[in-house]
């Protein structure tokens, strides 16, 4: 028996060793003071530094924060009411329809919605990059809101009708706050979904709108720097916040996914 | 003149599909009332409570409130308050912002609501919790602050779906005890749905019985007990012997029954009249029969002689099942009175058993 238990946990190190130890190298390289990703020279806050004067980093960050926090707003109200309609509706369809763009390739998403916006003549920038954001975080929203709402007990509604609460004052009093969790879980899912997103960003966004992982991308093409590891510590420290956040809001939704 | 009902149920049907919940139920309850819709569970009770209530549409018939008909009115226009099985108090609010809400959505003015409140939380003893979530409430709190929050802006009429049911058998004797006197003090009619005969004996003054989506009696609960008028409701309502029988003679209210197996009995002051050589069944509670080593009985009693197939001994009173002739088995019981005794019979014993002629009551096929 003893002899199985270290078994599983050597087995289980390695696995979180493969899972991790990429992460870690770029976090601990983000910090030494070498050119090179190849040795370690020493402790340094210079890469970070050079961050913040790079002009072209900096816009890619600001682009992908607009574009985060705007696709999460828009994907959240839209993904929330989808979510109550996929519970209160009986038309298996529509559940099809709003989740569909999850199970889609990125890839497929990525060069149909390029289409799209050629066909309708439209400018690829900030805006093309939004809309195809939020059609594939409305999916997560609704899922995260409809988890809620199935766990929630149809008889507070009624009681709340009953109580003389109007359909409208019902969803305001009722309905709304106790959904907040999973909703605002959702939205949180749905921006680091956006702040992250590389294929389907990488097709329908134009020149001069830059998104934090296409500009390391592009670095990437020439070398692994330590600028780039320190970007990308900064962003795996964002969506940790984010995920954590939304993990205590509705701890069934993060892990449902 | 005629003093009308508060509410009148008038052949109201509702369909599911193919499945028939309510088959024109017609009932009318008066002011005041403590009223009982007791069944077995699918029979109908709690969809003619959500129809009342207004959580559901009827396929036919009408249900009026002072003789004017609700149908038109959605839930929160309709002036009466439910009380559901699980409370459902809202969870996000306080117990004092639960106890508000319908004054609220009433528009009633702030300060008036804190008043009304504080005097809805004191009538059901609980005023100190007014600041805690419902969450943190026993069940037995939950309840009382339903009560509170669904009596609180006085509505005509209350409706309660099992409230008592999600509670352990001690509690439930002392809430049944408590709802017995709000309703005597407040004097708002109670329209109470259950499946516990035993609830619905010691608290209503009137009881309608369902069965599949019928009402099969409406009555006091001492008359659904005395006077059952069909097998379902004489089985239903507490322990019942049913013996099988052909009506053999009548005269005036005196019945001779032939009952299967068993042989002439006489049922006097009978409440039915039923037509010589009808079936019928004679009812017969088992603590109306006298059972004893030797009965010596009466003029007016029929006796037979049987043994003892099974007890069960419940402490207060002992259930013996005893077989007749011919096989037919009669449930007795007697009381555990005397000291230093278990039971009065063992398993095998010759016991006789009696009734006296007016113990039973026939009811026809």
């Amino acid at each position: 028996m003893q002899r199985r238990n270290v078994l599983l946990w050597i087995s289980a190190a390695l696995v979180y060793l493969f899972l991790y130890l990429p992460l870690v190298i770029v976090v601990v390289f983000s910090f030494n003071d070498s050119r090179l990703n190849a040795e370690w020279v020493g402790f340094t806050w210079k890469w970070y530094g050079k961050l913040f004067h790079n002009r072209e980093m900096l816009a890619a960050a600001m682009n992908s924060l607009i574009i985060a926090s705007v696709s999460a707003a828009v994907a959240t109200v839209l993904g929330t009411l989808a979510g109550i309609a996929m519970h209160q509706s009986r038309l298996r369809l529509l559940q099809v329809l709003v989740l569909a763009p999850i199970a889609m390739p990125e890839i497929l998403m990525g060069v149909s919605l390029l289409v799209l916006f050629i066909m309708v003549n439209m400018t690829l920038g900030l805006l093309s990059i939004m809309l195809a954001h939020i059609t594939f975080c409305i999916g997560f929203v609704a899922l995260a809101v409809q988890a809620r709402i199935s766990s929630m007990d149809p008889c507070l509604v009624e009681a709340a009708r009953d109580l003389g609460a109007s359909t409208w004052c019902c969803f305001r009093e009722i309905t709304l706050p106790l959904l907040m969790p999973g909703i605002l879980a959702g939205g949180l899912m749905a921006f680091t979904l956006s702040i992250d997103d590389f294929v389907i960003t990488f097709f329908t966004a134009g020149v001069g709108s830059s998104t934090l992982p296409l500009q390391i991308y592009s670095m990437v093409k020439i070398a692994v720097t330590p600028e780039v590891n320190a970007v990308s510590t900064l962003l795996m420290l964002l969506t940790l916040v984010v995920i954590t956040v939304a993990s205590r809001l509705s701890p069934a939704v993060v892990q449902g996914e | 003149m005629e003093i009308t009902a508060l509410l009148e149920i008038v052949d109201v049907s509702r369909h599911f599909d193919t499945f028939l919940a309510l088959d024109k139920v017609s009932l009318h309850i008066k002011a005041g009332e403590f009223f009982t819709l007791l069944g077995p569970s699918g029979c109908g009770k709690t969809t003619l409570l959500r129809l009342i209530a207004g959580f559901d549409q009827l396929d036919g018939g009408d249900i009026l409130l002072d003789g004017k008909s609700i149908l038109p009115a959605s839930p929160e226009h309709r002036p009466l308050h439910t009380i559901f099985q699980n409370y459902a108090l809202f969870p996000h609010m306080t117990v004092a912002e639960n106890v508000a809400f319908p004054l609220r959505m009433a528009g009633i003015a702030k300060k008036d609501i804190q008043a009304r409140v504080a005097e809805a939380l004191e009538d059901v003893r609980l005023p100190d919790k007014a600041r805690q979530y419902p969450d943190a409430l026993s069940g037995g709190q939950k309840q009382r602050i339903a009560i509170a929050r669904a009596l609180v802006n006085r509505p005509r009429l209350l409706l309660l779906d099992e409230p008592l049911s999600a509670l352990d058998a001690k509690l439930r004797e002392q809430m049944q005890i408590e709802l017995i006197n709000l309703q005597k003090d407040i004097g708002i009619t109670f329209i109470y749905v259950t499946h516990d005969q035993s609830e619905a004996l010691a608290l209503s003054h009137r009881i309608a019985v369902m069965d599949c989506g019928r009402i099969a009696q409406v009555d006091v609960p001492s008359r659904l007990y005395g006077f059952p008028n069909s097998r379902f409701v004489a089985d239903f309502i507490g322990k019942c012997n049913l013996l099988e029988g052909k009506v053999r003679d009548q005269q005036g209210d005196c019945v001779t029954v032939e009952l299967d197996g068993l042989g002439i009995v006489y049922v006097c002051r009978s409440e039915t009249k039923p037509a010589i050589g009808s079936r019928c069944a004679l009812t017969l509670r088992p603590e109306k029969i006298r059972i004893a080593p030797t009965v010596r009985p009466a003029d007016d009693e029929s006796h037979f002689t049987g043994h003892v197939h099974d007890l069960l001994y419940l402490g207060d009173v002992t259930v013996y099942l005893v077989t007749l002739a011919n096989g037919v088995l009669l449930e007795t019981l007697l009381a555990n009175s005397a000291s230093g005794r278990a039971n009065f019979f063992e398993v095998g014993d010759q016991v006789e058993v009696a009734w006296s002629c007016d113990a039973g009551h026939l009811v026809l096929d």
